[in-house]
């Protein structure tokens, strides 16, 4: 399984010039995005550009698609980037008219087209010529019009089944060599981790077949962000995405790409804070991925379970303390942070070093009780295969792909905030099993801990006449019309990107959620097909999906 | 007292173990379960009670939840079951992975469309007397999420809900307080009037022929199960 090691990590420059030539005369226009350049392409030469970008300038990541409806028109927009160098990025912009929007699918070059184009038919109504699957995705088969489309009225009624899924007690389904069986499993089920739905079909006890059925936490957080306005309407959803305490995480991701689209300088000692208290909510989210991949994979609900609500306990503390609140902090603000660290200051770094001094111990004990447990071993080693190829085929990032020896991590290859200033390692793991994936995860909660410790350091020394927690921003922002930029960070699931279309007013007229659970969710069928039940449930389990960030 | 060595005999196993007994009862009869009150009572140790009130005082103390996370309020609640929070010491803290098995449901987050039905059907299979404890805003009114295409505007649009949980989320403390309000409910024999809901499993062939019906007669049978959003009448 070396495939995804021998990566070189000195990336081919790809300069734009090149890219102008891969492109060609396919090239109808240029509509160059803040962070990349973008291309205009014809619907029907998708393919082909995407396909040379892959094969002749190393794009292996369709990071996102985002879809779109202008007044006359409507657009698809690929984001490609490379796992080999996240900082090269280009932009293929689809445009289609507005009575007749079909364009090429381009779920045969990249996998993970496949979910992007049909949530883009689900919410914005785009047809994709070709698609394997063109079906809803988000929203239930019957929905009447496209949410995200111009003239769509939120007020007609609408009509849900109950019954459009088969009933397992039907007589089981028999053809001429196989004798196979439908399983529900979920909506509400212990190991979906919320509500999600997998349509499976069994041969005996052998996965045949996947499908993840998703959509049943869709809370428009789309919609909601477009009617927020950019300063301080927005902050408070990220948080709702991946509600594993990653808030702060993911506030950054909105963060970032407002402070971008509107140029904004962050204080050196605001970043540090962020990076420190992202850290922190880095470990509460691995502790629960931990707590509930036990729990699924034992049904153990009072050991590890337990073990990992009380570590979380004390980072929720601490976050408490920081931010005011337990769960959905709201503590970033564009420009910086929402106040500084809580006085008495001392006491607020001894109770957060307390608890790194801690966290080797508790980690050696989750070790003892899980990692080197013979029959979490047997159970989980060599289950749930992902290779590398894959891996980035279906767009999976964070430590879905580390755990399958892809190393990536935007916290290096994209610095912001202080990571660049840091000491600190990127975990990777080469098994591309459950077995590594949880590894992965718990060695990276080690590595956040050497990143709070420094970061304390530095808040502690730092001259007390400096300590600026937030740029001066203006009261309303309002983005020149028609920028557009997409920007990531590394959330606890992996790449969270959002991209922004500015209008010119104080809303975005655009805002695409890339989330990384949707990715890494995609996958599941490669990993899960030709397994047993109990292994597809640790499967899931180890890609530690939030479906609210699923749905969004 | 555990210890790193091996035991290198195994001494009196055939022997009844009385160690236990002893240490619990000690000699004589066991009267372990003797009280103070009984010893008051005397020779005739009965007391009595209307049966209904017995009943509640045991359903209250005894409440299986439902194991069910829908979204970040689940967080908070799986916080609460766990330790610090403990819900389990008011007698209120075992989560049923089987709706047949649970009689109080706690609804941790926003309902959407295509979930309502679901949640209606897991609610149905709960046998009665059951409780529901709606926490947090969503459950109320959609919460930061109300204006959304998609999104039911409180579980009471849906199910019968006995207890209000505020809060976004609500912390682990406060649905600790709407439990023990509930079972003081419960012990008081109360329970929310089970009002019809705007929202109903209906069967499809049931419904008035508007346009939507219409629309969609071909694809949905007439007897199958549907749930019909009328957006423009909530709240
Ligand atoms: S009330 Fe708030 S925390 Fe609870 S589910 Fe709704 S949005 Fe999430």
């Amino acid at each position: 399984m070396s495939t995804g090691l021998e990566r070189d990590r000195v990336p081919v420059e790809v300069t734009e010039d090149d890219l102008e030539a891969i492109v060609g005369d396919r090239a109808l226009a240029r509509d160059d995005h803040l962070n990349a350049p973008g291309f205009v392409v014809r619907p029907d030469d998708v393919r082909d550009v995407l396909s040379d970008l892959k094969e002749r300038a190393g794009f292996d990541h369709l990071s996102n698609l985002t879809a779109q409806q202008y007044e006359d028109r409507y657009e698809s927009i690929y984001h490609l980037t490379k796992y080999a160098d996240r900082t090269q990025e280009v932009s293929i912009v689809v445009p289609t008219p507005i009575d007749d929007p079909v364009s090429e699918s381009a779920a045969p070059v990249f996998s993970t087209a496949d979910w992007h184009e049909r949530e883009a038919f689900d919410l914005v109504g785009i047809d994709y010529e070709g698609h394997p699957d063109p079906r809803r995705i988000l929203l239930p088969e019957t929905w009447q019009g496209h949410p995200l489309s111009k003239d769509y009225d939120q007020e007609k009624p609408q009509l849900v089944t109950l019954t459009d899924h088969a009933n397992p007690i039907q007589p089981d389904h028999h053809d001429a060599e196989s004798d196979t069986m439908f399983l529900n499993i979920g909506p509400h089920h212990p190991a979906t981790h919320g509500v999600l739905h997998l349509e499976t079909v069994l041969d005996g006890e052998t996965v045949v077949d996947v499908d993840p059925d998703i959509g049943y936490l869709h809370r428009c957080e789309e919609q909601m962000c477009q009617n927020g306005t950019y300063r301080h309407q927005i902050m408070p959803y990220p948080d709702r995405w991946d509600y594993v305490s990653a808030g702060l995480l993911n506030e950054w991701a909105y963060a970032r790409v407002a402070e971008d689209l509107a140029d904004i300088e962050v204080p050196d000692y605001a970043q540090v804070i962020r990076t420190m208290g992202a850290e922190l909510c880095r470990i509460a989210s691995h502790m629960l991925a931990l707590a509930t991949f036990a729990l699924d994979v034992y049904g153990d609900f009072t050991a590890i379970f337990q073990y990992g609500m009380r570590d979380r306990e004390v980072v929720q503390d601490i976050l408490e303390d920081l931010t005011g609140q337990r769960l959905m902090f709201n503590y970033f603000r564009l420009g910086g942070v929402a106040w500084d660290l809580p006085e008495p200051r001392d006491e607020f770094v001894a109770k957060t070093r307390d608890f790194l001094d801690e966290l080797p111990a508790k980690v050696d004990e989750y070790h003892d009780l899980l990692t080197s447990n013979e029959i979490f071993q047997v159970r989980t080693h060599d289950t749930g295969i992902i290779e590398p190829d894959v891996a980035k085929d279906y767009g999976c990032t964070g430590p879905v792909a580390r755990g399958s020896g892809i190393d990536y991590d935007l916290r290096r290859d994209d610095p912001y905030g202080y990571y660049d200033e840091l000491e600190w390692d990127v975990v990777t793991e080469p098994g591309c099993d459950n077995y590594s994936r949880v590894l992965v995860r718990m060695q990276e909660v080690e590595e956040s801990a050497k990143i709070i410790e420094q970061c304390l350091d530095l808040l502690e020394d730092w001259p007390e006449d400096e300590r600026e927690i937030q740029a001066n921003v203006p009261r309303t922002l309002k983005p020149d019309a028609d920028t557009e930029v997409y920007r990531a960070v590394e959330g606890a699931k992996g790449e969270l990107g959002i991209y922004i279309r500015a209008d010119g007013t104080d809303k975005p007229a655009r805002f695409k959620i890339r989330s990384p659970c949707f990715h890494n969710l995609s996958a599941l069928p490669e990993m899960a097909n030709g397994e047993y039940v109990p292994d597809l449930i640790a499967s899931l389990g180890s890609l530690d999906i939030v479906l609210g960030e699923v749905d969004r | 007292m555990s210890s790193n060595n091996p035991r290198q005999q195994i001494h009196g196993s055939t022997a009844p173990s009385t160690d236990t007994r002893d240490s619990r009862i000690g000699e004589g009869p066991d009267d372990r379960f003797n009280s103070k009150l009984r010893e008051a009572f005397g020779s005739t140790p009965f007391i009595l009670t209307k049966f209904d009130k017995f009943m509640n005082w045991v359903r209250g103390n005894s409440m299986f939840m439902l194991q069910f996370g829908i979204a970040c309020c689940s967080i908070e609640m799986m916080h609460t079951y766990a330790i610090k929070h403990d819900l389990d010491r008011f007698g209120a803290g075992v989560p049923r992975a089987s709706p047949r098995q649970a009689d109080v449901m706690i609804v941790p987050g926003t309902i959407v469309s295509k979930f309502g039905p679901r949640m209606k059907r897991v609610y149905d299979q709960m046998p009665e007397p059951k409780f529901v404890v709606g926490m947090g805003s969503c459950t109320i009114s959609g919460g930061p999420f109300q204006e959304g295409y998609n999104v039911v505007k409180g579980a009471e649009e849906i199910i019968p809900v006995d207890i209000h949980v505020p809060g976004c989320p609500p912390r682990p403390e406060a649905l600790v307080y709407g439990i023990a309000k509930l079972q003081e409910r419960i012990r008081n024999g109360e329970s929310s009037p089970v009002v019809v809901k705007p929202y109903e499993l209906e069967e499809f062939g049931d419904l008035p022929q508007d346009e939507l019906v219409q629309k969609l007669a071909s694809e949905i049978d007439e007897e199958d199960l549907v749930m019909r959003y009328n957006w423009a009448d909530s709240p």
